[in-house]
């Protein structure tokens, strides 16, 4: 399909705004723009009927079933979105007077109170933007529990070797040096080589629990001790919370402290690629290090954002934590974990298990051997689930499984929906031994066939050039 | 309680069944279980209907104070937004689906992305622009980071850029424990005398904002030849509706362009969600955080959109990235690209100089008034300063009337006008301030 600015007519457009009722002022002439930019001329027919042309080559949670592993792609409740649209919410400045937004301060002060009791902390910023923004909040704030105990000789983070890329990333945005860990055979980590990692050079752990291959790690008490005793600080990625929320409570696993991904575990939409929000909850002693806007406050804490973060999405998910409440939010993380462990087991047989276990929220298929039987990858096989009208899992990771495919069917889905999904894998399965060379040309029923993503590294086009 | 679980209590207990189990508490028998939660334990509300929920939301809602007429900025601005422009970005796919990492079946987010990169190349006249970051804070923080190598690791910020965005640099900076350093302000503006004794050779960059927090416009040409003579780079912090009549942020020597891009088609919302965009020279590109969105071919040799320079980014290079940004604002980004599309180059321009002419209008009245006057002399945008006697009692007549007033600020108020206020309401604006100064 066209580009918008190849539909563009030097002339066109509309006109949204009234003739100046003021006399016009122009800017100085060292600052006057010599020629207008570039920007599409057209009608809002035009304007509308590309957007709608776009959303035809969209797949969203509302187009069909969407199992992306790590992502927790769950119905997004459509009574958020009218919530978070209410002109109350949408049209409160960020610096109007305090009595004037006593409304947003009570949706921040409900979702915290909410929020802080799922996850077993005493209190939370909802500053942060998104899950890495949140995990770079979470780790500045053990910096700056060290730093203020002038500990200056802890400098490394320890990360398990099958952490998101995010975690070790945000450790060295915080200044640390990262101690990979190698996981244990079982997926989990392995206490001799986080004893071995530990010292007094230990600044803190980042973990997910459930961890990154889906399964809860049964020593996460020992974990969390052996890091306290080593004076680090225990990190919780809230990733996975979807698995185990109002089940049991990362404070109560040691943690001290977790950032959530509300656009995850609380169903707020991802809008292909955020607005997230990556709310930061901590024990007590690390509350006094919590991220503020220094305009909204007066106060010169540390921030990572302006003002009080991405308000709209915490309205949604307070909204959905309402609507599920006390029997609701288990329930929930509970049907999540049948569903995973159904669609696991209807698939077992063709693809297998990379850990044949009772798994939590999601489980990793591993491939290896598959491949090496019909030279069909786990890249061919996701490629050929789109012409299926479904969304491929998570590809290629955790980095510990070779040849993984990640699922994490969500606790939204219906059992005929992962029957349907348990069918269409083992027909691949079955396709991948008769016809290995359909799938390495799959997708063939898709908006593109399969791009070339090395020219478009090699050779970057970026921009629309006319 | 309502529940968006599709399977009934029968048919649980039949999926339970069929994977071997009897009870959903088998499914969690690697917790150990004193950690488990009891019953009841959990102390949240009981579930709500929709009906309910609704009810209760709306009433939080109901006790915020909505202004009709806004003459406040300082970051957050109130824009008139077309209505398709709200409209759009609502539709559920766009509202649903995960970033685009199966191009396949994405084209669609894709395409949105590629066509905002090119609105924002354009505004700013740089080569390449991200799919977006956090906000305009967390821009220039990012862009900080972009500039430093092994010897150059000091960041100078102007004390006239917006004070969030001064502590985000610091804390970023904080975070690798680099140095930050504030230029001084001379009458509103970055001191450049100051500038030029700070520069030395482990200055990675100069951050000035343009118009700066005070709505005055800097002399960032010669900021930037400092910056360069020096060996820094320079980033620029720059309001997109601005840029419908100014100069572009290249123009002017940036070397990298950020700015908070809300005013493009986003409500105030308390502040969020908004968008930050980064833009820079193909010198730069492979520094750029973030996803970035390049065209190539497909196997059939038709134009195709991915996910492009992904080796700068966590999931390959992970401790070695150039941040640890995935997620961004990428429906914020579709919306400012619709806004754009939707205006156009004179409908942005138009909204620019509106804006303008309204603030000087606004300033002009006011200092009509016995004890206002402008605090500041220089050449500004839509924000400007004054001082303002009574100001505690301007601004509750002010807000009796529907009109929030300018923000407060040292020595003065930051008023701000943008195209959205009519010549009627800022008269009506004003006499309420002649008649709350002498009262």
């Amino acid at each position: 399909m066209k580009l918008i600015f190849e539909k563009s007519v030097k002339g066109r457009g509309m006109q949204y705004l009234p003739d100046c009722d003021v006399e016009e002022i122009s800017l100085p002439d060292c600052l006057k723009r010599e020629e207008a930019p570039m920007l599409p001329e057209i009608s809002e027919t035009d304007l509308s009927r590309h957007y709608t042309e776009l959303i035809k080559r969209v797949h969203g949670v509302n187009c069909g079933f969407y199992p992306l592993g790590s992502c927790t792609m769950k119905y997004n409740p459509r009574i958020d979105e009218e919530m978070a649209f209410l002109p109350g919410f949408t049209g409160v400045h960020p610096l109007a007077p305090d009595y004037a937004t006593e409304g947003c301060k009570e949706v921040l002060d409900t979702a915290k109170t909410l929020l802080t009791e799922i996850t077993g902390m005493d209190d939370m910023t909802f500053q942060p933007a998104a899950g890495a923004h949140g995990e770079f909040t979470g780790v500045l704030l053990i910096k700056q529990y060290h730093d203020a105990r002038n500990d200056k000789k802890r400098t490394k983070i320890i990360v398990p070797d099958s952490a998101h890329g995010t975690n070790p990333a945000t450790a060295a945005m915080c200044g640390y040096t990262v101690v990979n860990i190698p996981s244990a055979p079982n997926g989990c980590v392995d206490l001799d080589a986080l004893k071995v990692a530990l010292g007094d050079d230990t600044a803190g752990l980042m973990l997910t629990n459930p961890n990154t291959v889906g399964i809860f790690d049964e020593n996460i008490l020992e974990i969390t001790r052996l890091v306290h005793e080593a004076g680090g600080l225990c990190y919780y990625d809230g990733a996975n919370l979807n698995a185990v929320m109002g089940v049991v409570r990362p404070g109560d696993m040691g943690f001290d402290c977790i950032h959530l991904n509300l656009h995850k575990t609380f169903a707020t939409p991802h809008g292909g690629g955020g607005p997230g929000s990556g709310a930061v909850g901590c024990k007590k002693y690390l509350a006094p290090y919590l991220p503020q806007s220094k305009l909204m406050t007066g106060k010169d804490a540390f921030q990572v954002k302006s003002f009080a973060g991405n308000f709209l999405v915490v309205v949604k998910a307070l909204t959905y934590i309402l609507t599920l409440g006390k029997e609701g939010i288990p329930g929930a993380a509970k049907n999540a974990v049948l569903n995973a462990n159904y669609l696991m087991r209807k698939i077992q047989g063709t693809f297998e298990p990379a850990f044949d276990r009772i798994c939590m929220h999601e489980f990793v298929l591993d491939l290896s051997a598959f491949k090496k039987e019909t030279g069909v990858s786990a890249l061919d096989v996701a490629k050929t689930l789109i012409d299926n009208g479904m969304h491929p899992p998570t590809m290629y990771f955790p980095l510990i499984v070779h040849e993984a495919l990640m699922l994490e069917p969500t606790e939204t889905e219906s059992r005929e929906t992962l029957d349907w999904a348990a069918e269409v894998y083992r027909n691949l399965y079955t396709l991948a031994h008769e016809d290995p060379d359909y799938m390495h040309a799959s997708p063939h029923k898709a908006q593109i066939a399969r791009p070339d993503e090395v020219k478009a590294a090699r050779n970057p086009i970026l921009k629309y050039q006319a | 309680m309502a529940s968006f679980i599709p399977s009934t209590r029968e048919e649980q207990l039949e999926m339970l069944k069929a994977i071997g189990l009897e009870k959903f508490e088998d499914l969690y028998k690697d917790v150990p279980s004193d950690m488990l939660l009891k019953d009841g334990q959990l102390n949240l509300p009981e579930g709500k209907s929709e009906m309910e929920v609704s009810e209760i939301v709306r009433q939080m809602a109901e006790k915020n104070v909505l202004f009709k007429t806004c003459l406040r900025g300082a970051g957050a601005y109130d824009h008139y937004i077309p209505a398709i422009v709200k409209y759009i970005p609502a539709k559920e796919e766009f509202l649903t689906a995960y970033t685009p990492y199966q191009a396949e079946m994405s084209q669609g987010i894709l395409q949105s992305i590629f066509e905002y990169q090119t609105d924002i190349c354009l505004l700013t006249g740089m080569d390449v622009s991200n799919a977006s970051v956090y906000d305009g804070a967390s821009a220039a923080a990012e862009a900080a980071a972009m500039c430093r190598d092994r010897n150059r690791r000091v960041t100078l910020v102007s004390a006239c850029a917006h004070p969030d965005t001064i502590n985000t640099i610091r804390t970023y900076s904080y975070g690798t424990n680099d140095q930050m350093i504030v230029i001084p302000e001379k009458d509103g503006k970055t001191d450049i005398e100051a500038l030029k004794e700070l520069l030395n050779g482990s200055v990675a960059s100069v951050y000035v904002q343009q118009p700066n927090f005070y709505g005055l416009f800097e002399d960032a040409e010669t900021i930037a030849s400092l910056a360069h003579e020096a060996g820094a780079m320079m980033i620029l912090g720059v309001n997109p509706i601005a840029l419908g009549a100014m100069k572009t942020p290249r123009d002017m020597g940036a070397d990298i362009a950020v700015g908070e891009a809300q005013p493009l088609g986003m409500p105030l919302s308390y502040g969020g969600p908004y968008l930050g965009f980064m833009a820079t020279t193909t010198k730069h590109m492979r520094k750029l955080p973030g996803r970035i969105v390049g065209q190539t071919e497909d196997a059939n040799g038709e134009r195709a959109f991915v996910l492009s320079l992904q080796a700068r980014e966590q999931h390959i290079r992970r401790e070695k990235a150039s941040s640890n940004i995935c997620s961004n604002q990428a429906l914020c980004a579709l919306t400012a690209g619709l806004y754009l599309s939707a205006m156009g180059p004179e409908g942005l321009k138009k909204a620019a100089v509106n804006s303008m002419s309204k603030a000087h209008y606004l300033a002009k009245e006011l200092c009509k008034i016995p004890g206002v006057q402008m605090l500041y002399s220089g050449e500004y945008f839509h924000e400007f300063v004054t001082t303002l006697p009574n100001a505690e009692k301007v601004f509750s007549s002010l807000e009796a009337n529907g009109i929030l007033g300018g923000l407060p600020v040292e020595g003065g108020v930051l008023w701000c006008a943008t195209e959205k206020v009519s010549k009627c309401e800022l008269d009506r604006a004003v006499a309420i301030v002649k008649e709350a100064v002498s009262a």
